[in-house]
């Protein structure tokens, strides 16, 4: 799957020329009507007037960003200080989607290499003992986790059996757990585009630093990496961008206080906060910082083709 | 591997991590499944094999919730995927065999649409939505919201496949005075019918997938299988949840299997 996996591809031979526009209508229109309008109406709501316990007044004012970003006071009559507690939980979610890319990366890069390598049949079992876990549920791969790492959990209990602990280590509704659960949740994201960027790997390239001296680690750092790097690029994409969102992985491992964006949002439209506007003002500041994200990715796209 | 000093392909510690990335990925999963089958109340005291929390998920108390949200997830994902389905070999036949035309670049961002927002940002903006026009929130809003990020999902493998291809076979049709529909019912479609059912597999997986969206938009009094299972979790992970959880396991198997043995004959009989 792919933020961007998918490259647009050339206009191909023209057998149903003149029939495009036709064809391409029922997307349009669904995907316009039900998506592309809601986002923008998203954009206009996060202007407008908070209701009391949900919903909107249709009056403009910036009241939802001005108390994303400002603190005036019990009364909001003081002079405006800057906020720090949705700042705090927009850095808390992009340190820890930042963390969880690099986590996967490092055990994913390996992964899809080794995978990409194997002969014929043997490959294909592999890829498909790593394509599994992505379609399980998402919901039950996050429960899993937490069964796993409660203080009575399965975890616990070994580690204590084995005698490596006396006492439960407490991990539930930690940053640890959240991290762990963001990390299990999209580690398949990363191997599939970076085992398909090995697998287009030419290994003329690695035999020509060989042969020119290189070692192993030299020719993986200054020749391997930087031909697959699209792949590795895309990999951190697709776990970057649903990590800084994800919802399950922080509400169901975490708690209070480690509240990220995701659970922020839900609660403004489903929790008690019922703070419509402002519910959409971090809604469309979360899809600016992804656009950003995408837009880099398409950049160093372009460069590559 | 008689000299892994020659193999270029050949990495020191990166079998381990291998290793060490599918033990956390099915570990999880191996003790939902084995903890599922256990004869005891606490949850993580072993008291024997069971089927008690089996019986107890089709016959206990909260059968019938989980039966009519297990019902509702199949029947929203039967019809989410059937229309996205529909829509995405649609628009693969544009964006792939109807050459360029006005319009193209921008729909093919618009396909892809649903995948680059954030989940969440996507819930947000239906409820909004729905909540404007007046719309009550319920069985219809589910199915709407799941065909529209289901068509991204149905659309990489069908488009693949019809790139794959060739176009001789529809020119031939053509030059023997079928007409374009023909040409396109008969044969193209056809050929494209392992690259149609895989996009079909994974449509309705993702839709049996989602819990933020549906969480959004179902309105009061519907539950599909995973708002269902959230509900429940939040008062306490209960065994029947595992045993749940186990069946849901199984069935995303056989899924993934299943459209990975169709993958193969597609590839073969190419």
């Amino acid at each position: 799957m792919a933020a961007a996996g998918a490259n647009i591809s050339k206009p191909g031979s023209g057998i149903y020329a003149g029939s495009g526009v036709a064809l391409m209508l029922p997307s349009w229109l669904i995907i316009g009507l039900f998506l592309l309008i809601p986002v923008l109406l998203m954009l206009v709501y996060s202007f407008l007037t908070k209701e009391f316990r949900g919903g909107v007044i249709w009056e403009f004012s910036l009241d939802a960003y001005d108390q994303f970003f400002f603190y005036r006071g019990l009364f909001g009559d003081e002079p405006p200080v800057l906020e720090w507690t949705y700042i705090g939980i927009f850095w808390r979610s992009i340190w820890q989607a930042g963390a969880a890319t690099i986590f996967c990366l490092i055990i994913g890069f390996p992964t899809a290499w080794f995978i990409a390598t194997r002969s014929g049949a043997n490959k294909s079992v592999w890829l498909f003992l790593i394509t599994i876990p992505y379609w399980v549920n998402l919901l039950i791969r996050t429960i899993s986790m937490k069964f796993l790492i409660r203080d009575t959990g399965p975890l616990n209990e070994w580690l204590m059996w084995i005698g490596v602990i006396s006492e439960p280590i407490h991990m539930i509704n930690t940053n640890f757990a959240v991290q762990l659960g963001l990390f299990y949740s999209y580690l398949p994201f990363m191997v599939l585009p970076i085992y398909a960027s090995v697998e287009r790997y030419n290994f003329a390239l690695s035999e020509a630093a060989a042969d020119l001296y290189a070692s192993r680690w030299e020719t993986l750092r200054l020749i391997i990496l930087p031909a697959v790097k699209p792949g590795v690029i895309a990999g951190c994409i697709l776990v970057f961008v649903p990590s800084l969102g994800a919802f399950l992985a922080p509400d169901l491992l975490g708690g209070a206080k480690t509240f990220m964006i995701g659970s922020l949002i839900e609660e403004q439209f489903k929790g008690n906060a019922g703070n419509w506007p402002f519910g959409a003002a971090a809604s469309m500041i979360l899809l600016s910082m992804v656009l950003v994200a995408l837009g880099y990715y398409a950049r160093q796209q372009n460069r590559e083709a | 591997m008689a000299s892994r000093k020659l193999d270029l392909r050949y990495f020191p510690g990166f079998r381990p991590l291998t290793f060490l990335c599918l033990f956390l990925l099915y570990a999880p999963l191996i003790i939902v499944m084995v903890y599922s089958f256990n004869d005891s109340i606490s949850i993580t005291k072993w008291g024997g094999l069971s089927l008690r929390w089996y019986h107890e998920v089709f016959f206990g108390p909260e059968a019938p919730k989980f039966q009519t949200a297990a019902f509702n997830s199949l029947t929203i994902a039967l019809i989410a995927a059937t229309l996205a389905t529909a829509i995405a070999t649609s628009a693969a036949t544009a964006m792939i065999r109807a050459g360029n035309f006005k319009g193209r670049s921008f729909g093919f961002v618009l396909i892809n649409l649903p995948i680059m927002v954030p989940e969440i940002v996507t819930a947000v903006a239906t409820l909004i939505f729905f909540s404007a026009i007046g719309f009550t929130t319920g069985y219809l809003t589910i199915v709407i919201a799941h065909t529209v990020f289901c068509i991204p999902f149905a659309y990489l493998p069908i488009a693949a496949r019809m790139q794959s291809i060739d176009n001789t076979y529809e020119q031939a049709a053509l030059d023997l005075y079928a007409t374009k529909f023909a040409a396109f019912k008969l044969v193209l479609l056809p050929l494209m019918a392992p690259g149609i059912f895989s996009g079909f597999l994974l449509a309705f997986i993702i839709s049996l997938d989602d819990f933020i969206i549906t969480n959004f938009v179902k309105g009061a009094g519907i539950e599909t299988l995973p708002t269902a299972i959230f509900g429940s979790v939040k008062r306490g992970i209960q065994p029947n949840i595992m045993a749940i959880s186990t069946l849901l396991l199984v069935v995303s198997v056989v899924f993934v299997t299943l459209s990975y043995l169709v993958g193969r004959t597609g590839e073969k009989s190419k």
